[in-house]
C-alpha cells in the first residue's frame, strides 16, 4: 500500500551529497596540524571523559611522531571499535569536553577525527595488530553482534577464547550497520570494522534468532560461558488511535531502512512528523529531510530547554530547517483508506518539576490543532528486549527492564554475562564497547583460564 | 618620533636594520629591491674568486609545525665573479646614495690578493668592508673563511694587510666556531679592524633521512657539516655579542636569528650599533622589516629612547660571571587558578624534570562549561627552588609567574662568600664567553 503523498526522488548525486559524512576524514596535513595543537596533558581530562579511557595524548603523539600504526594500537587496544567511536561518539559530552583547551579559550583538539584518522591507516592498509590468543580450551557464545559484543569477543579471543557470535540480523554490527545515521557511519565501514574482530577468529554466525534458531539448552551445552549483548528492542508504541495505518514507523525500523535500501527506495513521505525530541528523533528528522521531505515537524510535548538531545545533534537538526512543535502532544493519527494523512495535537503547559525535576506537560484543552502529514515516526525510545531475557533461566531484570548484573557483570544465572544497551538501558556505542571489554574481564575471571597470549 | 639613524665606525646608516651577507643580497636587483622596502644597508654577498654549488645546498629544522626554527646550508660564497658584483655594487650606489653598501670579501691568504680585492671594492664605491672569516665550510678547506677567523694570528694578519690599503672602515665578520670569540675579536682590534660583526654560522648537520641514511642537506645521496642560523641560534649569538661588548669598545655589528624587531632590540641592549638579517629575510622576504622599524620605533617612544643610543649596550652590565650573582635572591611560583586550565604540564615537568614542588590536584574545584573538572596544581612553596621550569612550560600566558620573596638575608654572591671564608680553596671562574 502506497503512502499518500512521497517525496520526490532525488539523483543518485543529491543523495549522496546529502548524506555526505559531516565530519569528513582528516588528511595527512590536517591530521598534523591538530596533533600539534594537543598539548600532551598530564593525567588528561579526555582520558577519564572517555569510557574506555582511550590514551589520548599518547595516540595523538605518535600521529604528529608519523607512528600511526603504534598510534592506532593505542586506540585499538583500548577500544576494538575505536573507528566507528571516532566518527560517532558525541565526543563534545565526552573526551573533547573535558579538553583543557576550553579553559584557554580556544577550540577543543579534534579527539575524534584524529583517532578515526590514525585507524584508517591500519583499516586501508589492511595491518594486523592484534592475533588470537593460544587456545586455552574455553568456549564462549555472544549472543548479538553489536558494539558491546564485539569488544567483548574481541577480548576474549586475545586471551586465547574460543568465541562466536550469534545475530538475528542478515549483517553484524549491531546499531553501527543498521541504527548510527547515515551520515556518520556507513553500513559498510562498519562492517570493516567488524572484519578487526573476525581477524581475532571470532566465528559469526547471522541470522540466528538465539532462543528459535539455537536453543538456550544447546547453547549451554557448546559454550562455557555466554555474553548477553542484545541491545534493546523495538520503539515503544504510544498508544494513539490510529497507531496501526500504514506510514507509522518506529524510529529505530525507519532508520535501519535508511541504512541497508538505497536511499531511493526508502518510503518516505512528503511531510512527516516525528514524534520525540531525543537523539533518535534528530537522526529521524535529519534523515527525512535529507531523503528529499518537503516538511519536517519535530513534536515534543516539553519545551526546547527539556529536549533530551545533545546541543550538537540539536544544531544538526535546526541546520536541516526541521520545523519543532515544541510543548505540542499528539492525541491522533488521522488516516484514510487505512493510509496516513495527518497528525492531530494539542498544546501543552509545563507542571512544576517532579523529583527529578523534569516538568510534565498537560493538554491545554481547547487547543487541539492538525497537522497535514503523510508519514509519522515515532522516536520515543526502545523497549527493552524483556521476552528475550526472561527466557534465561534465573537471569534477572531491573524495574526498568535492564539486566542486573554484578561486578563481574555476571548476571542472576551465573553462565551469562551482559553489557552495553541491555543493561546500561541505552546509551552510547562506547559505552557498549566499555562494557562488552569489563564483562569479558568478568567472565574471565570467573572462569578462571589461564591466559593464552601468543 | 625615535630617531633610528646610527652611526657605525663613522659611517652614518639609515636605521640600524641591514641584510647579513647571504643569498638576499646576491644581486643589485634584490638589493636596490630591499632598500626600497626600507632596509638600511646591505653586506653583499661574499664577494671572491667565483665558486660552483652544489645542489641542493639548506636543510631546516621544523618544531611542532613552526617551518624553519632553525636553518643550515652548505652554500659557498658568491658564484658570480667579482666584475659583475663591482659593477652591480656601483649601479646600486648610484641610485641609493643614503643605504649602505658594505662589500663582504673574501680572498685567498696573499697580501697582493687582498690588496687588489680592497681596492676594487673601494672603487665600486662600497661604504665599508666586511672580511667574511667565518664561513665554517667549504670555503675553510681552501685555507679561507673559518680558516682565517679560527686563528688569532690569521685574523690579525690579513686584517692589517687589508688596513694597508683601506681608505673606508673595515669590519671583521667572527666565527663562532672558537673556544673564545674575545681572542678573535682582540686580534681583529689590533690588526686595525674599525669594527666586528658576528656571528656568522655555526657548524652543523641537520639531520639523517632514515630511509636512504643521507645526512641533510642531500647532495647526492651524500651531505656535509654546514652552517646553522636562524631563530635557534639566537642565544648563541647574544651571548658571543655580550662577551665582546664587555671586553671591548669596538663597534659591533649583531648578527643571528633576529626576526622580529624585539630581536634586534636585544642585540642592541647587549652592544649592537648594527644589525644584520639572514635567513627571516630568506623565509619571509625583505617587508619583514618594515615592522622591525615601526615596532622597533615604538618601542622607543615607549621607553622614551629618542636613539639607539640612549638604549644601546644597556643590559651589558647585568651580565654578570655566575660567582657574581646573589645567592640570597629568591623567586618562588604562582599558579593563577583562574587562568590555569588543568594541563598539569607543570606539574610533571616538576615532578620528572625538576624538584618534585608542585602537587597534583587532589580534587577539581573549578569546572569548565561542560561541567568538566579543571586539574588545578598547587605549588609546595616551601619546597619550590624558583627554578622557573612551571613557568617555562605552561602553556597559557601569565598563568604561573615567578615571585619574589624576601629571603630575610642581605645579598650574598659565591664570590663573596668566597672572600669571606678564610679557609676556601677558591676556584677561579671562567669568564664565560
Ligand atoms: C537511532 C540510533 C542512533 C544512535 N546514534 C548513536 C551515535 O551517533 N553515537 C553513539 O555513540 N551511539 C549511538 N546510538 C547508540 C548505540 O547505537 C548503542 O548504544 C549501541 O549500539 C549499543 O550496543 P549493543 O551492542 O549493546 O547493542 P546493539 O547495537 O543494539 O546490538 C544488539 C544486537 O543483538 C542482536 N540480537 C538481539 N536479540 C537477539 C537474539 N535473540 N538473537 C540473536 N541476536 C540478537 C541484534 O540484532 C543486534 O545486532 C544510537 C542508537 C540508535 C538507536
Ligand atoms: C644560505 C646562506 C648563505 C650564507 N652566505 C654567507 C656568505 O656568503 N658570507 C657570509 O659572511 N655569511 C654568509 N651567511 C651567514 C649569514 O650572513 C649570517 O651570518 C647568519 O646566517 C646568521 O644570521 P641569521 O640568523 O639572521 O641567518 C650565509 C647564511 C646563509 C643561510
Ligand atoms: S572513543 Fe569516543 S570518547 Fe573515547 S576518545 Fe575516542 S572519540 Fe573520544
Amino acid at each position: 500500500m502506497p503512502l499518500r503523498e512521497t517525496a520526490p526522488k532525488l539523483s543518485p548525486d543529491q543523495y549522496e551529497k546529502n548524506f555526505a559524512e559531516i565530519s569528513p576524514a582528516m588528511d595527512s596535513r590536517q591530521a598534523a596540524i591538530e596533533a600539534a595543537r594537543c598539548l600532551y596533558c598530564f593525567d588528561a581530562p579526555c582520558i577519564a571523559a572517555c569510557p574506555t579511557h582511550i590514551d589520548v595524548p599518547a595516540f595523538i603523539k605518535k600521529i604528529s611522531t608519523g607512528n600511526l600504526r603504534g598510534s592506532a594500537r593505542e586506540i585499538l587496544t583500548a577500544n576494538i571499535l575505536g573507528h566507528s567511536c571516532g566518527r560517532v561518539c558525541p565526543t563534545e559530552a565526552l573526551c573533547e569536553g573535558a579538553c583543557v583547551m576550553h579553559e584557554k579559550g580556544e577550540s577543543p583538539i579534534e579527539i575524534g577525527r584524529l583517532q578515526r584518522y590514525a585507524v584508517d591507516y591500519v583499516l586501508d592498509n589492511k595491518i594486523e595488530l592484534f592475533s588470537a590468543g593460544a587456545p586455552n580450551g574455553k568456549r564462549v557464545a555472544c549472543i548479538g553482534s553489536g558494539p558491546a559484543s564485539l569488544a567483548c569477543a574481541a577480548e576474549l579471543a586475545k586471551w586465547g577464547y574460543d568465541v562466536t557470535v550469534f545475530d538475528r540480523n542478515e549483517l553484524p554490527g549491531g546499531l553501527n550497520s543498521y541504527g548510527i545515521a547515515a551520515y556518520k557511519l556507513r553500513t559498510a565501514d562498519s562492517i570493516r570494522e567488524v572484519d578487526l574482530v573476525r581477524q581475532l577468529g571470532v566465528k559469526f554466525r547471522q541470522k540466528m534468532v538465539v532462543g528459535a534458531d539455537i536453543s538456550f539448552a544447546d547453547l549451554e551445552k557448546q559454550f562455557d560461558a555466554v555474553f548477553v549483548g542484545v541491545g534493546l528492542g523495538e520503539t515503544w508504541a504510544l498508544n494513539l488511535p490510529g497507531e496501526d495505518l500504514h506510514g507509522v514507523y518506529g524510529a529505530i525500523e525507519f532508520i535501519e531502512e535508511t541504512k541497508v535500501r538505497p536511499f531511493n527506495e526508502v518510503e518516505i513521505g512528503r511531510r512527516v512528523a516525528c514524534i520525540g525530541a531525543g537523539n533518535t528523533a534528530i537522526d529521524v528528522v535529519t534523515a527525512a529531510r535529507r531523503l528529499g521531505v518537503e516538511i519536517v515537524y519535530l513534536v515534543y510535548r516539553r519545551g526546547e530547554p527539556e529536549m533530551p538531545a545533545f546541543a550538537y545533534e540539536y544544531q544538526l537538526a535546526k541546520q536541516d530547517a526541521v520545523s519543532f512543535l515544541w510543548q505540542t502532544q499528539p492525541i491522533r493519527v488521522l488516516g484514510q483508506n487505512g493510509v496516513v494523512t495527518g497528525l492531530e495535537c494539542v498544546r501543552t503547559q509545563l507542571g512544576s518539576p517532579d523529583a527529578k525535576g523534569r516538568r510534565s506537560p498537560a493538554p491545554v484543552p481547547g487547543t487541539e490543532f492538525k497537522l497535514v502529514v503523510d508519514m509519522v515516526v515515532r522516536a520515543v525510545g526502545q523497549k527493552p528486549a524483556t521476552d528475550f531475557l526472561k527466557a534465561i533461566k534465573g537471569l534477572e531484570v531491573n524495574p526498568d527492564g535492564t539486566v542486573k548484573i554484578n561486578d563481574l557483570h555476571q548476571t542472576g544465572n551465573a553462565k551469562y554475562f551482559a553489557g552495553g544497551d541491555c543493561t546500561n538501558g541505552g546509551k552510547e556505542v562506547v559505552d557498549a564497547v566499555a562494557e562488552g571489554m569489563a564483562a569479558a574481564r568478568g567472565l574471565d575471571a570467573w572462569l578462571g583460564a589461564p591466559r593464552g597470549f601468543s | 618620533m625615535a630617531d633610528l639613524t646610527v652611526k657605525f665606525a663613522g659611517v652614518t646608516s639609515p636605521n640600524p636594520f641591514w641584510l647579513a651577507s647571504g643569498p638576499p643580497t646576491n644581486t643589485g636587483g634584490q638589493v636596490m629591491r630591499a632598500f626600497d622596502a626600507g632596509w638600511g644597508g646591505a653586506v653583499w654577498k661574499t664577494i671572491g674568486e667565483p665558486i660552483v654549488n652544489t645542489s641542493s645546498r639548506y636543510g631546516a629544522i621544523d618544531l611542532n609545525g613552526v617551518k624553519m626554527m632553525g636553518l643550515n646550508n652548505i652554500e659557498l660564497i658568491s658564484d658570480r665573479s667579482p666584475e659583475t658584483n663591482f659593477r652591480e655594487i656601483y649601479e646600486v650606489k648610484k641610485r641609493y646614495p643614503k643605504n649602505l653598501v658594505i662589500a663582504s670579501l673574501m680572498v685567498e691568504s696573499k697580501r697582493e690578493s687582498w690588496h687588489a680585492m680592497v681596492r676594487r671594492a673601494e672603487d665600486a664605491g662600497s661604504d665599508l668592508l666586511e672580511l667574511n672569516f667565518g664561513c665554517p665550510h667549504g670555503m675553510s678547506e681552501r685555507g679561507m673563511g673559518a680558516a682565517v677567523g679560527q686563528v688569532p694570528e690569521y685574523t690579525e694578519m690579513i686584517t692589517t694587510w687589508v688596513k694597508e690599503v683601506a681608505r673606508i672602515p673595515v669590519i671583521v665578520k667572527l666565527t663562532p666556531n672558537v673556544i673564545s670569540v674575545t681572542h678573535i675579536a682582540a686580534a681583529a682590534e689590533r690588526g686595525g679592524a674599525d669594527a666586528v660583526s658576528l656571528i656568522n654560522t655555526i657548524n652543523s648537520l641537520m639531520g639523517v633521512d632514515l630511509a636512504t641514511f643521507a645526512p641533510r642537506p642531500v647532495v647526492g645521496g651524500k651531505s656535509s657539516h654546514g652552517g646553522y642560523c636562524g631563530p635557534a641560534v639566537k642565544p648563541i649569538a647574544l651571548h658571543l655579542l655580550s662577551t665582546v661588548a664587555k671586553n671591548s669598545r669596538i663597534p659591533i655589528s649583531g648578527i643571528g636569528g633576529i626576526g622580529y624587531w624585539n630581536d634586534a632590540a636585544e642585540h642592541i641592549a647587549l652592544g649592537a650599533t648594527t644589525v644584520q638579517v639572514c635567513t627571516a629575510a630568506m623565509h619571509y622576504g625583505f617587508r619583514i622589516v618594515e615592522d622591525m622599524i615601526d615596532g622597533l620605533s615604538q618601542y622607543m617612544d615607549d621607553r622614551g629612547f629618542r636613539t639607539i643610543e640612549n638604549f644601546r649596550g644597556r643590559a651589558v652590565p647585568n651580565v654578570k660571571d655566575w660567582g657574581d650573582l646573589d645567592l640570597n635572591y629568591k623567586v618562588i611560583a604562582k599558579i593563577n587558578a583562574e587562568l590555569c586550565i588543568g594541563c598539569q604540564l607543570c606539574y610533571v615537568a616538576c615532578e620528572d624534570g625538576a624538584h618534585q614542588c608542585i602537587e597534583s590536584y587532589k580534587e577539581s574545584a573549578k569546572k569548565n562549561a561542560g561541567g568538566f573538572g579543571v586539574h588545578v596544581p598547587r605549588i609546595i612553596e616551601d619546597d619550590c627552588v624558583g627554578c622557573n621550569l612551571c613557568a617555562l612550560v605552561c602553556p597559557v600566558e601569565n598563568c604561573i609567574t615567578m615571585k619574589e620573596v624576601d629571603s630575610g638575608d642581605a645579598p650574598m654572591s659565591w664570590n663573596d662568600r668566597v672572600r669571606q671564608s678564610s679557609a676556601t680553596l677558591t676556584l677561579p671562574f671562567p669568564s664565560g664567553d
